[in-house]
């Protein structure tokens, strides 16, 4: 008895939400994407001017929505899990419906920004800064798009009555996906469009 | 006040509260300040709203020490780390 306790006790205690290879994957993407920043932030100590000057070409308004739109979806995703675990499945269903539409938003937002820079004849080319700025926000755009896409295939397992109070490991394992797509641009979004 | 609605509406505070501190930070970008402290500030405000992230979306919080020190791990390398860059290029 004393040992089941225990054991109840340990799981409650330590638990890694969703699959571990999903983490080892996060965890790979992170290390990319933390390499990216650092090496954008150290080029910039090489070309502050440079740097500080083109950043005032991006539209800080976009990128500031673009937070906002992310925070929103993902607070909409851990809504559903907290659904799901109540076992309530077309909650989970309407929250994960919302953060994709948060999502879609964000690329809404993104494209029009890439819009923008492309009218103005802006392409990796043109310099250090901009070279960075678009492959760093496309290089996150396309984790948007999978995470998007993760979410859709949950979204799909949870109406057709795919998870349960008792076992929703695939919405925790698509939740921390899209928590990992939120994570990198509230770090993206200062460094890039707000110091200087 | 059951466990599941105590729990969102903590997840519901901590969504505000990242919503503030990004117009926040929009606000500091829009703003004629800048130099070492605003970007400590700007940096200061990324860990507490990545901690947010890891501990309770992404439910870290009740995970094995290891998983919390690498996700923290990697906010504080690459936050100190672009704070040393930024110091780098003010000569």
């Amino acid at each position: 008895m004393n040992s089941t306790v225990k054991q109840s006790e340990i799981t409650t205690k330590y638990h890694l939400p969703g699959d571990l290879a999903i983490w080892v994957f996060i965890f790979a993407e992170l290390l990319v994407f933390g390499i990216f920043f650092l090496s954008y932030a150290f080029s910039r100590a090489g070309n502050v001017e440079l740097f500080n000057k083109y950043q005032q070409t991006l539209d800080t308004a976009s990128g500031a929505i673009n937070t906002l739109l992310l925070i929103t979806s993902s607070y909409f995703v851990v809504r559903a899990v907290t659904a799901i675990k109540a076992g309530d499945a077309q909650r989970c269903v309407n929250w994960l419906a919302a953060a994709i539409l948060g999502g879609g938003g964000f690329l809404v937002i993104k494209v029009m920004e890439f819009a923008d820079k492309f009218s103005h004849g802006i392409s990796l080319g043109t310099n250090t800064f901009y070279m960075f700025y678009l492959s760093m926000t496309f290089f996150h755009f396309m984790h948007v798009i999978l995470g998007m896409i993760i979410l859709a295939a949950v979204l799909i397992k949870a109406r057709s009555g795919g998870y349960s109070a008792a076992e929703h490991t695939g919405v925790e394992t698509g939740a921390s996906y899209w928590h990992m797509v939120d994570l990198v641009w509230i770090v993206l979004f200062p460094l890039v469009y707000v110091i200087r | 006040m059951n466990n599941q609605t105590h729990v969102n509406r903590r997840l519901t505070w901590i969504w505000l509260a990242l919503m503030a501190f990004t117009i926040l930070t929009y606000a500091i970008s829009k703003s004629e300040y800048s130099g070492t402290w605003i970007v400590v500030l700007l940096l200061v405000t990324v860990f507490i709203k990545g901690h947010w992230i890891i501990a309770d979306f992404m439910e870290l919080r009740h995970a094995g020490l290891l998983w919390r020190v690498l996700a923290h791990g990697w906010i504080i390398l690459v936050s100190g780390g672009i704070l040393a860059a930024y110091m780098m290029g003010l000569k």
